[in-house]
């Protein structure tokens, strides 16, 4: 056999590796021959793991002896709706502890829906000398107890990145615990933290920190301390104001405007709680050259929504509550032609009545207007095929589509048909269509629609739709690159889930709730796929094994694993395991 | 027993929930799209390819059901425990067993009451619309930018997602305090919610007659004296649920807990001094 991969040393072949960082590039390379792998192995900086429970830590720790990076991801995307019980596991814990041991000079650490403890920030702000990067997103069982802990340890920290983690906020201050020594940081996100942070340990720390890119403060942070914080990070490129709102005074504005202009890289601004009118000009100064807007909280009416957004011309990344309407939609499709994303998010979900006029004509709009448009989350109270096929023929380079019709099984508001065409359009249109979130009244048919069409299809969410297992059968045996599925309330049951159970171990995860799956398809399924977790959220008491096989479960959670049955189940999750 | 026709290409469904439910599922495949599944070729897809004979001997011998224990979803039909303050009752959650084969879950907001009010505030799926905590909680306290903002508007610093552990169940749940406007909401929800719980206590008492689970046989939740509704106050106080004005319980409100009446015993008068001594 030729010894053509021996040619090279060792270090030849590892110094062409470091060019490539692409995980699905690195992990192709690890397949070529064992010594590929050897080499790879050792030089991997970072790794993605999808699912914290698809392989374990010590299994990381063997196989990269030297990571610097890692990205941990816990519970199922529905957990972000209640739908996933307190305690059911994401524990980031045992990874802590795993890395605090093997990698002493671990970087990064990337978490989202995980379950974190003080004593793990604790540990992590000990153990790694330079520890750089922690961002949690989406995480919770921690105090800013936790966050003292790295600010008073990591010398070289450079991102804190909370976003939309729950925190137990028992002062603020722990900011002060950042020495005055401090300068390395570069991005600070509270803007989850409820209370009130300490301005003075804010300014100090800014002022400290030259470097400061990003900065998205919470809601507590009032407008006025907002102009000196600026004043002290000129060099912010995005920027997350406190609640964006105070007594009309001139001065103020005037102050808070010059602060803008001040900060000449500034491209990214959000945060405006409770947004005034009389303070959104100030931005005006600065509008040409933001990229993204996050208005998503800010309660303003219309007219000066529409004001601000048709002055930035440059804006690529729009999210904003429906209080835009159709009519400030319009004016975006006119005046931002570079438009990527847009995330519409409604004001009174819960009500009975549309309290806005904002309709499908609002996306039909942006879809015309906008040619660079890829990403759309759109929350609405009607559509029709008619406007969805508009969309998906104006749009094919869509890459990501969720709509969220609030009434569930809503029909066609012009026909009283089902929205079979009208998705069917855009799989069909959509030909780099990755990530779909449907809604609406719809049959089986669209998901053969889905199934033909939308091949690179990776992650797809389905809430009350259907009619048999046919509809999940054409998912799963369509998609071929299907990572994610996740469905609520829909009649798929055990035919089409046996029937394409070798399918499911080549996806991250299934998730089913209020379907019709047996509790006896799940012993099978758990007996005959040995790689895949079928784990069963169970809602009754007693042991699982007497429950009749024609049980139907409620929640049920699939997903392919190396690292067998997790060790961290809660009582009420069962999952197979006798012969 | 009749063997289902889908046996061939799953090769599995010897179950004996596909007696009393095959004739649905028949119907329903058939009846709704035309197709003969049959000609779709389902094929159990496992590695190894077992053949139909073989796993049907196999299933046969793990599909026994074991003694008398009824099928769960047999048991939540026809099952509509109520708590006291909710006037609707109906089966969110029935399996489809007895409802039309084209729609196995009847929509929520199918079973709402004829409209009295000029408004009747909607019932609450669980985690729909999908919109994540954080956005729910912080939209919470921002004013109601429309005219009727008479009960929404306010709540400065109101608990939003509380906890809810029922005594018996396995696991907690939360709510979020701001999707309801009225204590008959909040109960119909919790009752949605904890159903399953509430039925695992009654099938434990040993009710054999599974066809006549009707209203009378379960015990009203809350006024049928088997649990009561109670949470726990800014102060650490457990109260009943329902004493205070709504808007009152919800400013302070930290967790919810549905208790066994045996234990609530003594809360009722705690409740009232204290409700006095505020005001």
């Amino acid at each position: 056999m030729p010894r053509i991969a021996y040619a090279f040393p060792d270090e030849v072949l590892e110094h062409v590796f470091s060019f490539i960082h692409s995980d699905q590039d690195r992990n192709a390379i690890s397949l070529v021959c064992k010594s590929w792998y050897e080499i790879e192995r050792w030089c991997r900086r970072s790794i993605f793991v999808g699912n914290c429970y698809a392989v374990s830590p010590v299994m990381v720790v063997k196989r990269f002896p030297k990571l610097r990076s890692i990205s941990l991801k816990g519970k199922p995307h529905f957990a972000d709706f209640n739908l996933v019980p307190e305690d059911w596991g994401g524990y980031a814990c045992p990874w802590i502890e795993a890395m605090a041991s093997a990698y002493p000079w671990l970087e990064e650490i990337r978490l989202k829906r995980m379950v974190l403890t003080d004593e793990s920030l604790e540990l992590i702000s000990k153990s790694f000398k330079n520890f750089q990067v922690l961002v949690l997103s989406s995480c919770e069982g921690f105090s800013t107890d936790g966050l003292a802990a790295i600010a008073a340890n990591c010398r070289n920290l450079r991102e804190l990145d909370l976003r939309e983690s729950e925190v137990e906020d028992l002062s603020g201050h722990w900011l002060s615990q950042f020495p005055d020594s401090f300068t390395s940081l570069v991005s600070l996100n509270i803007s989850c933290l409820g209370s009130e942070v300490s301005t003075c340990a804010l300014e100090r720390l800014l002022a400290g920190c030259p470097n400061l890119q990003s900065l998205r403060l919470n809601r507590a942070v009032p407008l006025e301390k907002l102009v000196n914080l600026l004043g002290r990070s000129p060099n912010l490129v995005e920027l997350g104001t406190g609640a964006y709102t105070s007594e009309m005074q001139p001065d103020v504005f005037s102050d808070l405007s010059r602060a803008f202009v001040g900060c000449k890289q500034l491209k990214s601004l959000s945060g405006f709680w409770d947004a005034m009118p009389y303070y959104l000009p100030a931005v005006y100064p600065i509008s040409s050259r933001l990229t993204s807007l996050n208005l998503s909280y800010a309660t303003t009416e219309s007219p000066y929504l529409v004001k601000l957004v048709s002055e930035c011309r440059n804006l690529q990344r729009l999210w904003v509550m429906d209080y835009i309407e159709d009519s400030g939609l319009e004016a975006l499709a006119v005046s931002c032609k570079d438009l990527r994303e847009l995330r519409v998010f409604p004001s009174d979900p819960f009500g009975l009545e549309p309290n806005v006029a904002l309709t499908e004509r609002g996306l039909v709009s942006v879809s015309e207007g906008c040619p660079e448009l890829q990403s759309v989350l759109y929350f609405c109270r009607q559509m029709s095929n008619a406007a969805l096929v508009t969309i998906a023929r104006n749009r094919p380079n869509m890459t990501r589509f969720r709509l969220c019709i609030i009434e569930p099984r809503k029909p066609d508001y012009l026909t009283l048909q089902p929205l079979d065409a009208g998705f069917g359009a855009i799989v069909e249109h959509c030909k780099n269509l990755r990530r779909l979130s449907l809604s609406g009244l719809l049959t089986d048919r669209v998901f053969e629609y889905i199934g033909s069409y939308g091949k690179k299809l990776e992650m797809l969410s389905v809430a009350f739709a259907g009619d048999s297992d046919l509809g999940l059968h054409y998912v799963l045996s369509g998609c071929d690159n299907l990572r994610k599925l996740e469905v609520r309330d829909c009649p798929f049951g055990d035919k089409a889930l046996l029937a394409n159970a070798a399918k499911l171990e080549t996806m991250r995860s299934l998730w089913m709730s209020s379907c019709n799956v047996s509790f006896g398809a799940c012993k099978l399924l758990g007996q005959k796929m040995p790689r895949l977790n079928v784990e069963v959220i169970i809602d009754e008491r007693g042991p699982p094994d007497s429950m009749p096989e024609s049980c139907l479960v409620e929640k049920l959670y699939i997903y392919r694993t190396v690292a067998g049955p997790r060790m961290d189940m809660p009582g009420f999750v069962w999952r197979y395991t006798g012969p | 027993m009749s063997v289902p026709e889908e046996q061939d290409y799953v090769g599995l469904t010897e179950l004996p929930s596909m007696e009393k439910g095959s004739d649905k599922f028949s119907q329903r495949s058939n009846g709704t799209t035309g197709l003969n599944l049959k000609a779709t070729e389902l094929r159990l897809g496992l590695p190894g390819s077992e053949s139909p004979e073989r796993d049907v001997a196999g299933a046969g011998k793990s599909a026994v059901v074991c003694g008398a224990k009824r099928g769960f979803s047999d048991t939540i039909n026809g099952v509509s425990a109520k708590w006291a303050l909710s006037g609707n009752g109906g089966s969110e959650t029935s399996l489809g067993k007895d409802s039309m084969p084209n729609s196995p879950k009847p929509l929520l907001h199918e079973k709402k009451q004829p409209q009295i009010s000029a408004v009747p505030p909607k019932e609450q799926v669980v985690g729909w619309p999908p919109i994540r905590s954080f956005r729910k909680n912080s939209m919470a306290s921002n004013p109601q930018k429309n005219g009727d903002d008479e009960a929404e508007a306010e709540a400065k610093g109101g608990c939003l997602y509380v906890k809810v552990s029922m005594d018996g169940a396995p696991y907690l749940r939360k709510v979020d305090l701001k999707n309801f406007t009225s204590y008959r909401l909040l109960s119909s929800a919790l009752e949605k919610m904890f159903r399953c719980f509430t039925i695992s206590q009654c099938g434990s008492h040993g009710i054999s007659s599974h066809d006549n689970l009707s209203e009378s046989r379960l015990k009203d939740l809350l006024h049928g004296s088997e649990y009561v509704l109670t949470y726990e106050d800014k102060d650490g106080d457990w109260m009943l649920v329902g004493d205070v004005p709504w808007e009152m319980f919800t400013a302070s409100c930290k967790r919810l807990r549905i208790m066994k009446s045996s234990e609530a015993i003594g809360l009722a008068p705690r409740a009232m001094e204290k409700c006095k001594s505020r005001n």
